[in-house]
């Protein structure tokens, strides 16, 4: 036997999930780890701790919350309903605006970590060598953090693809539009099928671990090319 | 006309800046204030020389637009980069910065890097610019290797060249030499002076090494403590025995000269200077060659008669126009005039008070060694 036709269907929801998550959060987060790297505000304490609240909090307490306020009496279930697209629970969109939340840390904390390490000093330079605050972005910031980009997408993703909790929470259980594999494996369990499960659980498994490895191969690729230049100056 | 000179077509005439702002002292800060009212001139290399901490460092960035001073006024040959209510923000002013460490962009080859500054540079250099830099700064065979695979000599003069990439019409030097060792300095140093010889480029060189000052300085202004606290012609300021620009030991003149005898007997080279000569070793000089000396105030001595039976050839009849003193420091410096030339003497005390040294004075300088700096 291999994956039935209901695996697949939720192996395509999760990956169109964590897609949708990933390009979102780089969008979203990328602002939010530059404003955390360079600000001095008295706001970035509370700031960064909202944003790390995910890592620390039970997801069916986030999720809680998450379901309180995209309900119909909640501020951003008012807001959708009011722009006329009803209300997100139990829909794709109301678990993509769920894992926003939960993987924002996972995709802000690395670019931040790469803004910081850049310094103010290549950013100097470029000014006066003409280059506006856009040019400087694109043409600084981005290439040379790079590494902290591409770390961002793989933890956003693979966290993403990993969630549990919240989804249960806020999407339910309907095929197609809100079960993903680890909802789907969920259920093959409750339902005592366990050599179906085995074959999801499996795939996630070597999913996760391929990912993984490639994160570390690059970092370690990385942390070399660093040594290496360490070494020449 | 030399690539790069295109820029000039409306002089840079003066530079008027004026900044005042100050960070209040905190735990474990001293805190720092910067007053500053400069006109500098809108030619030449202008020396900002100071100690560290004396705020030379922090001017240069204001003038750059990379610091804000909430209280500032710039302007630069008669366009305003800072006033009440203008604020040019760095990447609209047509300046060159060289940082004091290396400041390549890593992420690209040197190349890359003069790229970067080539085709962001406002009005459009000529196309001859880019060849013309290269050459100046020998950077040719360093084009292709990134910023890790180059000494810090090479980083400096690619930064450098970066710079004059972006046809600016200011340049600012951060202490360019300071990150280098004695031998990449002496390796650099050749450069600048190229550079002030082919580009018509106002140059404002911040500095703590009265070295590179008298070398490269047609003017200098004077930094204590975020003030400035002198301003004038490189002679002036280094003739000025109450300037505070260095420790009494590495106190020195540059004079204008030129040679005017060679006296191949005994290979010496008669320079003559405002109001007497040299005779200084001869390497390859020749009659008509104009150079500049420079002699440090600790290898002159005074003497109040002409001595003939001394090993040392150059005396020269001065005056006495000044004398500076310390309380708690066995050490004088006198300064001394003839002609419109002006040097310095180290002497103790206790010799001033022997000789009875005064304003007025005549007497007769004995200048051990100079050496000739370009």
């Amino acid at each position: 036997m291999g994956f039935s036709e209901a695996d697949w269907i939720a192996i395509g929801l999760t990956l169109r999930l964590a897609v949708t998550v990933t390009i979102l959060l780089l969008l979203l987060g990328t602002p939010i780890a530059w404003w955390l790297a360079r600000t001095s505000s008295r706001w970035k304490g509370p700031v960064s701790a909202l944003v790390a609240l995910p890592l620390v909090l039970p997801p069916s307490v986030l999720g809680f919350y998450l379901l309180l306020s995209m309900g119909p009496g909640g501020p951003i279930g008012q807001l959708t309903t009011s722009l006329g697209w009803g209300t997100l629970p139990f829909t794709f969109w109301g678990l993509v605006v769920a894992s926003l939340f939960y993987s924002l840390p996972f995709v802000v904390q690395p670019i931040q970590n790469a803004i910081e390490a850049i310094g103010e000093r290549p950013l100097e330079v470029a000014a006066t060598l003409r280059a506006g605050p856009w040019d400087r972005f694109f043409t600084v910031v981005l290439p040379q953090a790079r590494p902290g980009f591409i770390s961002a997408a793989i933890l956003g993703f693979a966290h993403t693809v990993g969630e549990f909790g919240v989804i249960l929470m806020i999407g339910g259980n309907i095929p197609g539009e809100t079960r993903v594999v680890s909802v789907q494996v969920y259920d093959y369990v409750e339902m005592m099928q366990y050599d179906k499960a085995h074959w999801l659980s499996g795939g996630m498994l070597l999913f996760s671990f391929v990912v993984l490895l490639a994160l570390y191969g690059f970092r370690h690729q990385r942390s070399h090319a660093a040594l290496r230049m360490g070494a020449v100056q | 006309m030399k690539p790069g000179a295109n820029q000039e077509a409306v002089p840079a005439d003066e530079i008027i800046a004026r900044f005042q702002f100050s960070y209040p002292a905190g735990a474990g800060d001293p805190g720092f204030s910067l007053c500053v009212d400069a006109r500098l001139p809108g030619s030449g290399i202008t020396g900002i020389f100071g100690q560290s901490g004396s705020g030379k460092t922090t001017l240069l960035r204001c003038i750059a637009g990379l610091q804000k001073s909430d209280d500032g006024q710039l302007t630069v040959g008669g366009e305003t980069w800072q006033g009440p209510a203008v604020f040019m923000p760095p990447h609209r002013r047509p300046v060159g910065y060289v940082f004091q460490e290396s400041s390549l962009l890593n992420h690209l080859t040197a190349d890359g890097n003069l790229q970067y500054a080539f085709r962001r540079a406002r009005p459009a250099p000529p196309p001859g610019l880019y060849k013309h830099v290269e050459a100046l700064m020998a950077i040719g065979p360093l084009l292709g290797r990134y910023p890790h695979q180059l000494s810090g000599g090479e980083r400096q003069r690619v930064a450098i060249a970066r710079a004059l990439l972006s046809c600016p019409r200011l340049l600012l030097m951060d202490e360019p030499l300071a990150s280098l060792d004695t031998g990449r300095k002496l390796e650099i140093l050749p450069y600048l002076e190229r550079l002030r010889e082919e580009f018509a480029l106002p140059i404002l060189y911040v500095s703590h090494s009265l070295d590179e000052i008298a070398r490269l300085a047609d003017h200098v202004i004077v930094m204590e403590r975020g003030r400035q606290v002198g301003a004038g012609s490189q002679a002036e300021i280094l003739a000025d025995p109450y300037m505070p620009v260095a420790p009494d030991d590495e106190r020195c003149v540059v004079l204008e000269g030129s040679v005017t005898e060679c006296d191949s007997q005994w290979d010496l080279a008669r320079i003559s200077i405002p109001g007497g000569h040299l005779w200084l070793a001869n390497h390859g000089l020749t009659v008509g060659r104009s150079l500049r000396v420079r002699i440090f105030a600790r290898d002159v001595s005074i003497a109040l008669h002409s001595h003939d039976d001394t090993s040392i050839l150059n005396r020269l009849q001065a005056t006495v126009s000044a004398i500076a003193t310390e309380e708690g420091s066995a050490l004088a410096l006198v300064q001394l005039r003839m002609g419109s030339s002006v040097i310095l003497a180290r002497v103790t005390r206790r010799s001033l008070a022997d000789l009875g040294l005064a304003a007025g004075s005549r007497v007769w300088a004995q200048v051990k060694s100079a050496a000739i700096v370009n």
